[in-house]
């Protein structure tokens, strides 16, 4: 038994080494992408170790000493313990709640829209904003919520109600984050959907509408079948970033006023590690984030092979 | 018999009817809220900042005006950043595409060897990854901190856009032309210039195009690199004055009339309308021709494998 393994072994590298000097030129071409991976991926991976150590910067990452799990420790009875992890679920929760139907929902209606030339002009409008920066996104949400001249504002005293300062309450954050995201993903979002829709085989409609389905009907029990293996797949991916909130809209967003509903791990992360130099304990809160995600991960993934038959890996 | 046929019929096209009237207001509302919030921006940019003020500019440009962009001009560090975004979008753009087809080429080739461990090697990274902190002490420990090349080696390579280029390379170039390069003596080098690389223009395009909106756009990497504000990209100064104008303001304004603070606020806001036209128009005016090879790019990637 051993020896087969062995002599497999034997062949795999020297299948390598023949490989290599037939395809060197391959070799050589994808080295600098390993050396990139290896440096910027990996190494970093290798300095995890610090969110155990007590991170001296004279002795450096490998001289530094063990302190085991106090930062774990530490964040675990930290004051702001329980609002980082409510306030990083309640975002991507509610975000996942809007965000992920919407599109599906905009796809299909989309898909039965009979003007071509309105289909077309939505489409095109709707990936738009995909491209506009964070910064400028987070900009326009100022203005447009500004007390005195903001549009929202300007809605809300045509109705004869006072005018709110969204970006100051903390109450509004959540609402804010969300729905500006809904308007700036939905149309790129759909975009997976709209392909998958498009491969629907068609006698299958014409079956349903023999039958005599709606089109509601007919979305309900042609397309979203046909579409399911897409939509448990992009599913999946949500579901490992669960416990993962973006950094830039929330820092552009956050202020000393609506703090308490803003602040989210990746915040929290940066605001120790880069602003305090706390190194050990922001690398300790990021392990802790990451652990979580790949956790989910891997449960989605194994969740839908049991349910669905569909998975990642 | 026939009469239930008939009577289903009927109140299926009477149903469809209306799913069909409710699909085109829906359409037309979000036709609304998608260009609205756009079109506002760019009509407030060219309207008397008063106009603005007061709230009566809401579909035309009222009291048409530069003043907005003639402020914008005396304010040097957005060209600064503008100069600085340009070079790290170019550079920048110029090493993923190098990278990703290094990449994605021998990946693609069904002989490479180490093929399946190093896509594994390289595929993990979307999982998992240092954080924040290590990825830091990294760069700083490169000396890549606070110098430009700390916007563009950092990020050289995106593992997503590697996988939609192999996905290209292995569906839509014949195999066979592959044998017929290796017959003419051609090596693996020549035949990627000469064969692979001109029939890849569409993929090209796209995560060429993705790459540099992501430069263009790109806030975080500067936030945590850079600090030296002659290295600033344009998102950074953009974000100094859109989101922390009223701030810096206050600050400036002790000593002054009641009159000329209103004047300088509503100026100040005004100034922000120009400054977003002025930054998004590079990626907005290219947008509609690029926008179906966007749409093509996430359908190749989302081909699984």
């Amino acid at each position: 038994m051993a020896g087969i393994v062995k002599k497999e072994k034997e062949n795999l590298g020297r299948r390598l080494l023949r490989d290599m000097k037939k395809n060197w030129i391959l070799y050589v071409m994808i080295l600098p992408v390993v050396i990139y991976y290896i440096t910027f991926s990996y190494a970093p991976m290798y300095g995890i170790q610090l969110a155990f150590k007590d991170y001296k910067v004279k002795q450096g990452i490998m001289g530094s000493p063990w302190v085991g799990f106090s930062h774990f420790q530490r964040f675990f009875s930290a004051y702001n313990f329980k609002q980082l992890i409510f306030n990083t679920l309640g975002i991507s929760i509610y975000s996942f709640l809007a965000g992920f139907p919407i599109p599906i929902i905009f796809a299909l209606m989309l898909n039965y829209l009979n003007n071509k030339y309105l289909k077309k002009t939505v489409q095109m409008v709707s990936y738009a904003p995909y491209f506009i920066s964070t910064v400028v996104i987070c900009g326009m949400i100022s203005i447009f919520t500004n007390v005195d001249t903001g549009i929202f504002n300007t809605i809300r005293n045509f109705f004869g109600l006072e005018s709110v300062d969204f970006l100051s309450k903390a109450k509004w954050f959540k609402s804010i984050y969300v729905w500006t995201g809904v308007w700036q993903g939905m149309g790129w979002s759909s975009i997976i959907y709209i392909s998958a829709l498009s491969g629907v085989d068609y006698e299958l409609h014409e079956a349903a509408i023999v039958d005599g389905a709606t089109k509601i009907q007919r979305m309900i029990h042609v397309d979203l079948p046909s579409i399911k293996p897409t939509i448990i797949m992009l599913l999946i991916l949500q579901m490992g970033s669960l416990m993962s909130v973006g950094f830039e809209k929330v820092y552009l967003l956050k202020n000393t006023l609506n703090a308490s509903a803003a602040n989210v791990i990746s915040t929290y992360t940066y605001e120790v590690g880069l602003i305090n130099s706390d190194y050990g304990y922001s690398t300790a809160v990021g392990l802790f984030n990451a652990i979580i995600n790949v956790f989910l991960l891997v449960t989605a993934n194994q969740l839908s092979k049991r349910i669905a038959q569909e998975s990642l890996f | 018999m026939k009469a239930m046929e008939h009577g289903m019929k009927v109140k299926r096209s009477y149903s469809d009817k209306i799913f069909d009237v409710v699909n085109i207001i829906v359409m037309l509302i979000l036709l609304i809220i998608f260009t609205w919030p756009l079109w506002f921006v760019v009509i407030a940019s060219f309207s008397d900042p008063n106009e603005v003020w007061m709230g009566n500019v809401l579909l035309l440009p009222k009291k048409i005006t530069l003043i907005a962009y003639e402020e914008l001009l005396n304010y040097s560090s957005i060209w600064t950043g503008y100069k600085n975004t340009i070079f790290y979008t170019v550079v920048g753009t110029l090493v993923n595409l190098v990278m990703t087809v290094c990449a994605a080429y021998p990946l693609s080739r069904k002989d490479f060897v180490p093929r399946n461990f190093l896509m594994i090697l390289f595929m993990i990274t979307m999982y998992f990854s240092g954080g924040l902190i290590p990825t830091y002490l990294v760069v700083n420990k490169l000396h890549l901190l606070n110098t430009r090349w700390a916007m563009i080696i950092p990020g050289a390579c995106s593992i997503y856009n590697v996988i939609i280029t192999r996905t290209y390379f292995m569906n839509s170039i014949p195999h066979e032309l592959q044998e017929a390069a290796t017959l003419d003596g051609a090596n693996s080098f020549q035949y990627l210039m000469k064969v692979v690389l001109p029939l890849s223009k569409p993929i090209m395009a796209v995560i060429g195009l993705y790459y540099a909106v992501g430069h263009w756009n790109d806030f975080y990497t500067a936030l945590i690199y850079l600090n030296s504000e002659k290295l600033l990209p344009l998102q950074s100064f953009l974000r100094d004055l859109l989101m922390r104008a009223q701030t810096t303001m206050n600050v400036n304004m002790s000593g002054m009339d009641a009159a000329s603070i209103e004047a300088k606020m509503k100026l100040a806001q005004t100034l922000k309308y120009s400054v977003i036209i002025v930054s998004t128009v590079p990626v907005l005016c290219i947008y509609p021709f690029i926008q179906k090879y966007f749409v093509k790019g996430v359908m190749i990637g989302s081909v699984k494998g």
